[in-house]
C-alpha cells in the first residue's frame, strides 16, 4: 500500500492538542508494554502513579513541591531550545545555583536578617548558574565547540566539584561521617506552607519566571532575536543580529533560572549542600522532555513541569508499593520524548494511505 | 618500575576498547550526516544484554553477540524516527540515552550483585606475549580488544579505500548528489544508525563481561558522552579513534594511580571531562582546527526527497 507524505502548511490549536494528546497516549501504551516485560500489570502501574501523584492531597503536594524546580529549568531550557542552542548542561548549572547558595548562607547569613540573606542566596544562586552556562555558550560563539558535548561535560565537572566540597573542604564541623555541608543558619531557610515541603514563595516565583520567560521570548525584540536565530541562522546574520550578545544573554537566563532551581532545592528542602544526585533528582534532565511537552513555549511549562512532577512523583510511590527500579522513571521519560518527536511528523506532515496511486502529477515528497 | 609501567598500559587499553569500539560505531553514524547521541542509552543496553546472557547461558561469546544484537534493534528507534520521520536528532537521541539508562536498570535489576561465573578472559597470542611489556600489553588482553583492533582497521579500510566508503560519506556530505548516483540515501543511513548501535552495543557487553563481571546500574558512567566528544577528537577518522580512545584510556587510568599522591579522586574523576574540553578547545583556538573540526556537512540534518 502506498504512502503519500506531503507537507503540511498550517496547523489549528484544536489539532496540536489532538496530536499532543495522541503522543503521550501511544506513549503510555508503550510503557505499558515494558511494565508487561517486568510482570507488572501496566493498567494498575500507571492508574497508580497517577493516582498517588494527583489524587491525594498529599500526593499533590509532593507534586507540587517537585513541580518547581522543573518549571524553573524548564522554562530556561525552552528559551534555549528555541534558539536551538542544545544546552543539556542544566543539572550543573542548579549544582553552581546550590553552591553559590551554600557559600553565602553559611557565611553572611548568620549576620544578616532573613529577608536580606535569602534574596542574596537566589541572586548568587543565578549568577552561580548563569556563569556555568556562559562557558558553553562563549565556547560555541568563539569556538565553533558543540554544546551538546561541552554542557555534558561540564554536567561531570559540577558533579564531581560538588562532591569535593562536600567531602573536603567544606565538609560540615558538625556532620561527622556524612558528606554534608554544616546546616545553614535558620533566617536562610525559606518557610514552607502547612504539612508540605512547598514554599509558597519559591512556588509564585518559578510561575513568574516562566510567564516571564514566555513574554521575552514573544514579546521582545530580544526574543524575536533569539527565534531567529533558531529558525534560520543565515537569515539572523543578515539582520544584523550579534550572535554572541544574543547567545550569552539567552544561556545567562538559561543557567540562571536553573540555579534559581538550586537554591531553592538547597533552602527549602535540603538546608545543606549534599551529594548532588541528592540535591537533585535528575531535574536537569527530566526538564529537556518538560520544555519539549511545553512546545518550546517557557510559559507552558508551567503545565508539562506540573505533569512531570507527577510523573517523578508516581514513579517514586510504584516503585517502593511494587518493588520496581530507580531506573522506571527513565523509562517513562524516554518513551514519552520518543513518541512526543514522533507527533512532531504528523503536525509537519500530512501521511495518505491509498489503494490506488492515482496522484500521478502531484509530486510527492517520499 | 616496569611492573607498573606495564600494568598502567594493560589497564589503559582495557579501559580504551570499549571507547574505541563506541567511537567507531559513531563515525560511521555521523559520516552518513547522521548525529545518535544515543550512545550512552545503547551501552548501557549492551552491558545489561550481555551480562544477562553470559549469566544464564555461562558463555561469553553469546553475551557479546546478543548485546551487537541488542544494541543495533535498539538503535532502529534513532533510525525510524530520525531518518523515516525527519525528527529532531538531538533530542531523539537523548531519549534513546534515557530510555536506554531507563531498560537497562528495570531489565538488569534481577542481577544486581551477582557476579558471572565465565568472564570473557585474556587469551594470550602463542609466542608473541612473551615478549617483555608489549607482549603483556598487546598480546594478553580480552577478545574483545583483538576484535575492536581488527574492525577498527577493517572500518578504515572500508572507509578509506572502497565504493562503500565513498557511498556512506557522500551520503552524509551531499544526500542529493548521492541520490542521483541512484544511491538508497535512507537504506545507507539506516545501515550506518545499525553498525552504530552494534557498535556501542559490543562497548556496553565489553564492560559487563570483560573489564568487570558484575552489572551495577549505571555502570556505563558517562563513556558514551565521552565517546561522542572522541568522535569530534577524531575528526570522523577510523585512523585517529585508535589515538583518543587510547589516551582517554590512559586517563580514566591516570586517576587510580595519581589517587595515592593525595590528591582529592573527586578532582581526580574531572580529568576525562577536562580533557575533553580542553582537546576541544584547542581544536577551536586556532583557525586550522577549527576548520578541522568541521563535521560532515549534513550531520544532524533530516534529508527530504526531492526537496531542496
Amino acid at each position: 500500500m502506498p504512502v503519500i507524505i506531503l507537507p503540511r502548511e498550517k496547523t489549528t490549536p484544536a489539532f496540536n492538542v489532538l496530536i499532543l494528546m495522541l503522543s503521550m497516549l501511544a506513549g503510555l501504551v508503550a510503557v505499558g508494554i515494558v511494565f508487561l516485560t517486568y510482570h507488572v500489570n501496566p493498567f494498575y502501574a500507571i492508574y497508580e502513579i497517577f493516582r498517588s501523584s494527583f489524587g491525594s492531597v498529599f500526593g499533590f503536594k509532593e507534586t507540587l513541591t517537585k513541580a518547581i524546580p522543573l518549571i524553573l529549568i524548564g522554562s530556561g531550557l525552552a528559551l534555549a531550545y528555541k534558539a536551538k542552542f542544545w544546552n543539556i548542561g542544566a543539572e550543573s548549572q542548579l549544582l553552581w545555583g546550590a553552591i553559590f547558595a551554600t557559600w553565602v548562607g553559611l557565611n553572611w547569613g548568620p549576620h544578616l536578617p532573613g529577608y536580606v540573606i535569602l534574596p542574596l542566596m537566589f541572586l548568587a544562586g543565578f549568577l552561580g548558574g548563569a556563569i556555568w552556562g556562559i562557558i558553553p555558550a562563549i565556547f560555541k560563539v568563539k569556538f565553533g565547540i558543540n554544546e551538546v558535548i561541552s554542557t555534558l561535560m561540564l554536567n561531570y565537572v559540577a558533579a564531581e566539584f560538588v562532591k569535593f566540597l562536600v567531602v573536603g573542604p567544606w565538609k560540615g564541623a558538625t556532620k561527622y561521617g556524612y558528606p554534608y555541608t554544616d546546616d545553614l543558619p535558620d533566617q536562610a531557610i525559606l518557610t514552607l506552607m502547612n504539612n508540605s515541603r512547598i514554599s509558597l514563595p519559591l512556588l509564585i516565583l518559578a510561575v513568574v519566571v516562566a510567564l516571564t520567560l514566555s513574554f521575552i521570548v514573544y514579546r521582545t525584540r530580544f526574543g524575536y532575536e533569539i527565534r531567529v536565530i533558531g529558525e534560520n541562522s543565515e537569515a539572523g546574520k543578515y539582520a544584523g543580529i550579534d550572535f554572541f550578545r544574543t547567545t550569552v544573554l539567552m544561556m545567562v537566563l538559561s543557567g540562571g533560572v536553573a540555579g534559581l532551581a538550586g537554591v531553592g532545592e538547597l533552602t527549602a528542602i535540603h538546608h545543606h549542600l549534599s551529594y548532588p544526585e541528592t540535591i537533585s533528582a535528575g531535574y536537569g534532565f527530566t526538564a529537556i522532555i518538560v520544555a519539549w511537552l511545553g512546545r518550546l513555549n517557557p510559559g507552558f511549562t508551567i503545565l508539562s513541569g506540573l505533569f512531570f512532577a507527577g510523573i517523578i512523583v508516581g514513579g517514586d510511590a510504584i516503585q517502593m508499593s511494587m518493588g520496581l527500579p530507580a531506573a522506571t522513571v527513565n523509562v517513562f521519560n524516554g518513551l514519552l520524548l520518543v513518541f512526543l518527536i514522533m507527533g512532531d511528523f504528523l503536525l509537519s506532515h500530512r501521511v495518505r494511505f491509498t489503494l490506488r496511486p492515482k496522484l500521478k502529477n502531484t509530486k510527492a515528497t517520499n | 618500575m616496569l611492573e607498573i609501567i606495564t600494568s598502567i598500559l594493560v589497564r589503559t587499553i582495557v579501559a580504551g576498547t570499549p571507547l574505541l569500539l563506541g567511537t567507531l560505531g559513531e563515525i560511521v553514524t555521523e559520516r552518513a550526516g547522521i548525529l545518535n547521541l544515543g550512545i550512552e542509552g545503547m551501552m548501557s543496553l549492551g552491558a545489561v544484554t550481555g551480562f544477562i546472557v553470559t549469566f544464564t547461558t555461562g558463555n561469553p561469546w553469546l553475551g557479546m553477540l546478543a548485546a551487537i544484537l541488542a544494541g543495533a534493534l535498539f538503535s532502529m528507534i534513532h533510525a525510524f524516527v530520525t531518518i523515516s520521520l525527519r525528527a529532531n536528532q538531538v533530542v531523539s537521541g537523548l531519549a534513546l540515552t534515557m530510555l536506554g539508562l531507563g531498560l537497562s536498570g528495570l531489565w538488569g535489576k534481577p542481577f544486581v550483585g551477582r557476579p558471572l561465573t565465565a568472564k570473557m578472559s585474556a587469551i594470550a597470542i602463542p609466542g608473541l606475549s612473551d615478549i617483555p611489556v608489549i607482549g603483556r600489553v598487546l598480546f594478553y588482553q580480552d577478545a574483545y580488544f583483538y576484535l575492536s583492533v581488527i574492525l577498527g582497521l577493517l572500518v578504515w579500510f572500508i572507509m578509506k579505500y572502497t565504493k562503500l566508503g565513498i557511498t556512506v560519506r557522500s551520503v552524509g556530505e551531499n544526500p542529493r548528489a548521492a541520490e542521483t548516483l541512484g544511491i538508497n540515501v535512507s537504506l545507507v543511513k539506516y545501515a550506518c544508525v545499525m553498525v552504530g548501535g552494534a557498535f556501542a552495543g559490543m562497548a556496553g557487553a565489553h564492560l559487563s563481561t570483560a573489564y568487570s563481571k558484575s552489572w551495577i546500574e549505571g555502570m556505563t558512567s558517562g563513556r558514551g558522552w565521552i565517546v561522542i566528544a572522541l568522535t569530534i577528537f577524531a575528526l570522523w577518522e577510523p585512523s585517529k579513534a585508535f589515538l583518543g580512545a587510547y589516551v582517554f584510556g590512559g586517563i580514566f587510568v591516570i586517576q587510580y594511580v595519581l589517587q595515592p599522591l593525595g590528591i582529592s579522586p573527586n578532582l581526580l574523576a574531572m580529568l576525562p571531562y577536562l580533557t575533553t574540553l580542553g582537546v576541544l578547545l584547542f581544536y577551536g583556538m586556532s583557525k586550522k582546527g577549527k576548520r578541522k573540526m568541521s563535521a560532515p556537512a549534513t550531520l544532524g540534518e533530516p534529508y527530504i526527497r526531492g526537496s531542496r
